[in-house]
């Protein structure tokens, strides 16, 4: 599998660069708004000025005559400390004022309306509102224009306030945003990652449709799954199958071949013919047993999906198993001790007979001629150890979770006949059981120790 | 050399001299070549006291003090005169010429200390608050009640009239700056004026440039009342010495309390000379106990000097008063009231 990358990191990253990019806007928004406000007011108070100028204008004596109202600079004064200069011209004329003040030329100057400009004077940018009243001064009509202006540096200090405030409000904004991206995207990854675990939790058997809810979007995922494994479990049915009839049928007919060989052993007299059939008998035999661990394979793979949990002594079932050993057994002389106390448990008799029969016979075979086997069954820990004990070669180099694995034998095995299974299938079983196989030296440092623990 | 420096010096006090209607110059001269030229409206004796411990604190500077009417100083400053720091007590002037741009930036760690009342922007800042007081001789009053309002100040003077003829001082605010900034903002302030300065222009009003004369007028017993006197602390300090002759009213109804202020003008040769002048300038004003100071302290207006008026504020509005149009007007309007023969 090659990883492409965290979906989450992604994710949040996306997110978060989403998050930036409307922090970002929102700031230049914020900007620019406070901007346009900050302005807005300046123009209002200097079109207020302008206006309050504008209303004292009156005709004296022919004359255009004007007072400065104090409140119309007075007000000037609310926005910051900014450089106010004012003109008023009539006709053309400048009456009072800043007479360089760069006035916008109206076109069409409409009575009564205010208009604003920006332009540059000392210096300075100012704000300029431009009002127009016409006066009667005598018999003529004087169009009067009162313009104030003003620098822009309490507008420039009140927008940069506030672009300074939403840039950290924004900085915030980000901050909490990532932070709920990262939980978001945790929340929304949570199924998969329950469903990963779930899989991976699965026993090696474990081959039953996934039935847990999903998203819909993991729904095509999880059906597909549900396929795989369903074909998967055919195909291995298919050669447990296979693997159970191929050595049905070849123990049938090895039966029939050892048979004759036992009678052919007894009408014969010649010893080099004797020993012949006995080598084929053993040969016979051994294949016959190993067809049968096969057999054993299968079952255990078959029964361990749809464990029976009947109450059983295990002591009863030890005995039996032993019984049924014995003429193995006693074929090499070899004796077997049972050291067991009642111990119920709830489990599979035939599984676990099974796997002590495997067991057992695994003792036996690589136990020399004439010595013992011990078999305990006791209770420990609040579950039952079942230890096989020989005095055979010991179990070698290799670690105890090769020991278990199908078709492995140990490094001491040459000479003797086995299938690599015996373990494999005594391992299956106690874990179907939920116990385990432990492997141990024998004491005094001779032979091997195997026990099936089960809880 | 000597001889040529002098002939500099004297070359130089000419070119000015022609420009300025000076009253009044005094040179503290340094070890250095840096000269700090000072325009200033406050007498000599007033500053004395703070010019030689600043001179003290910097030998090699030389200090260069010009003292002119409020108006020669605005027009000097305006016409590009080459001072390095101009002082003065007509706000609106001063503040005009930081509007129109004749006037630096500074700043410092004393300039940020000063309340926001004190400056405008970073170019002008005051160093006293000093309110306009009345300015009485008390046996012109014996038998009189002593008014506290402008309305019992009015009555007096209305129900007095041959006690008090010709013995009234007020500023000709047509010549002062000063003057016409107190009679501006008064008016503004309370209707009172008016009717006071027509009882007042009943009476035959001398007219005076400055509150220095007034004062020493009253104390020569020359005038019955001076009004609208600045310079508080000198009256103070006459009233305390004259043994009880001289009295400080100060009205209740209402008293302006203007700001001295300084400003580094955009010719100025020296800023930085300028700047450490100001900040030493502020750090006196400043100070609570004012020690080589007979100005009066920044402090007493954020509480209640002047009666709990405080003072004029720095702002656009000091300049509506110096428009021509408004100025002619006002100024018509108090002919009309004062002159009255």
């Amino acid at each position: 599998m090659t990883a492409t990358g965290s979906i989450g990191r992604r994710l949040t990253l996306l997110l978060a660069g989403v998050a930036a990019l409307l922090s970002l806007m929102s700031w230049s928004m914020v900007t620019g708004l406070a901007r346009q406000a900050s302005e807005r007011t300046q123009d209002n108070v200097l079109a207020a000025s302008a206006t309050s100028i504008a209303e004292t204008l009156r005709s004296e004596q022919g004359e255009v005559r004007l007072e400065l109202p104090y409140s119309a600079f007075s007000m000037l004064g609310a926005i910051g400390e900014d450089r106010v200069f004012y003109l008023v011209t009539a006709d053309g004329e400048a009456l009072t004022g800043y007479p360089d003040l760069p006035v916008p030329s109206l076109d069409a100057p409409a009575p009564g309306r205010v208009d604003f400009d920006t332009g540059a004077y000392l210096g300075e940018e100012v704000r300029m509102a431009s009002l127009t009243r016409v006066v009667l001064a005598g018999a003529e009509p004087v169009p009067v224009t009162v313009t104030v202006a003003q620098t822009r540096n309490g507008v420039t200090a009140i927008a940069g306030e506030l672009s300074q405030l939403a840039a950290i409000l924004s900085v915030a904004f980000f901050v909490v945003a990532v932070g709920l991206s990262f939980f978001a995207v945790r929340t929304s990854l949570r199924p998969l990652n329950e469903i990963a675990m779930a899989v991976s939790r699965r026993g090696p058997s474990d081959l039953r449709p996934l039935r847990r809810p999903a998203p819909t979007e993991l729904a095509p995922l999880m059906s597909a799954l549900d396929r795989l494994m369903d074909r998967l479990g055919q195909s291995i049915r298919r050669s447990e199958d296979f693997i159970t009839e191929a050595a049905h049928r070849v123990r049938t007919p090895l039966a029939t071949v050892r048979a004759q060989a036992e009678i052919a052993l007894r009408s014969i007299r010649d010893e080099t013919e004797r020993a012949r059939l006995r080598r084929m008998i053993r040969a016979v035999d051994e294949s016959s047993r190993s067809a049968g661990q096969l057999l054993d394979h299968a079952i255990v793979a078959f029964r361990a999906d749809d464990l029976a949990r009947d109450r059983l002594d295990l002591a009863d079932l030890a005995r039996q198993t032993v019984e049924a050993l014995e003429p193995t057994a006693a074929m090499k002389d070899i004796e077997i001790r049972l050291h067991a106390e009642p111990a119920e448990i709830e489990g599979d008799a035939i599984l676990l007979d099974n796997a002590l029969r495997n067991v057992l016979d695994n003792a036996i075979k690589y136990s020399p001629e004439d010595t013992v086997v011990t078999l305990h069954v006791a209770r420990r820990d609040g579950g039952v150890r079942m230890s096989v004990t020989d005095e055979g070669p010991g179990l070698g180099e290799a670690p105890a979770d090769q020991l278990t694995e199908r078709f492995f034998r140990g490094g001491n095995t040459a000479g003797i006949v086995g299938s690599g299974l015996g373990l494999t299938i005594a391992n299956d079983v106690l874990r179907a059981h939920g116990g385990h196989l432990e492997l141990r030296e024998g004491p005094e440092g001779r032979g091997a120790c195997v026990s099936l623990v089960l809880p | 050399m000597r001889f040529a420096g002098l002939a500099v010096v004297l070359s130089l006090w000419a070119s000015l001299a022609a420009a300025l209607e000076v009253e009044d110059h005094r040179r503290y001269e340094g070890t250095g070549d840096r000269t700090l030229r000072i325009l200033s409206t406050a007498d000599l004796e007033v500053f004395t006291r703070f010019l030689e411990s600043f001179h003290a604190d910097n030998p090699h500077m030389t200090l260069d003090y010009t003292v002119a009417s409020s108006a020669e100083l605005h027009r000097a400053i305006r016409n590009g005169a080459e001072f390095d720091v101009a002082l003065s007590s007509a706000m609106d002037l001063q503040f005009q010429l930081v509007n129109d741009g004749f006037a630096r930036s500074h700043n410092s760690p004393v300039v940020d200390a000063l309340p926001d009342w004190a400056r405008w922007r970073d170019q002008i800042f005051a160093f006293t608050t000093e309110p306009a007081v009345v300015v009485i001789s008390t046996e012109s009053f014996t038998g009189l009640p002593i008014p506290a309002t402008r309305q019992e100040l009015t009555g007096v003077l209305r129900d007095n009239p041959d006690r008090f003829r010709g013995a009234i001082g007020t500023y000709d605010v047509r010549e002062s700056g000063l003057g016409y900034l107190f009679a501006t903002q008064e008016a503004r302030a309370t209707d009172a004026y008016w009717r006071l300065s027509e009882v007042m222009g009943r009476l035959d009003p001398q007219l005076y440039c400055c509150s220095g004369q007034m004062i020493d007028d009253v104390a020569g017993g020359r005038l019955a009342l001076a009004y609208n006197v600045l310079g508080s602390y000198a009256a103070e300090r006459l009233a305390r010495d004259s043994g009880g002759r001289v009295r400080i009213l100060r009205m209740s109804d209402y008293s302006n309390v203007i700001l001295r202020t300084a400003i580094i003008p955009g010719a100025a040769k020296e800023p930085q000379d300028a700047g450490r002048f100001i900040d030493a300038l502020l750090e006196t004003g400043l100070r609570d106990v004012p020690a080589e100071w007979p100005l009066p302290p920044l402090r007493e207006t954020s509480g209640n000097a002047g009666g709990g008026f405080g003072p004029i504020r720095i702002g656009p509005a000091l300049m509506v008063y110096l428009d021509p149009l408004n100025r002619r007007a006002f100024l018509q309007e108090w002919v009309d009231a004062i002159e009255q023969r």
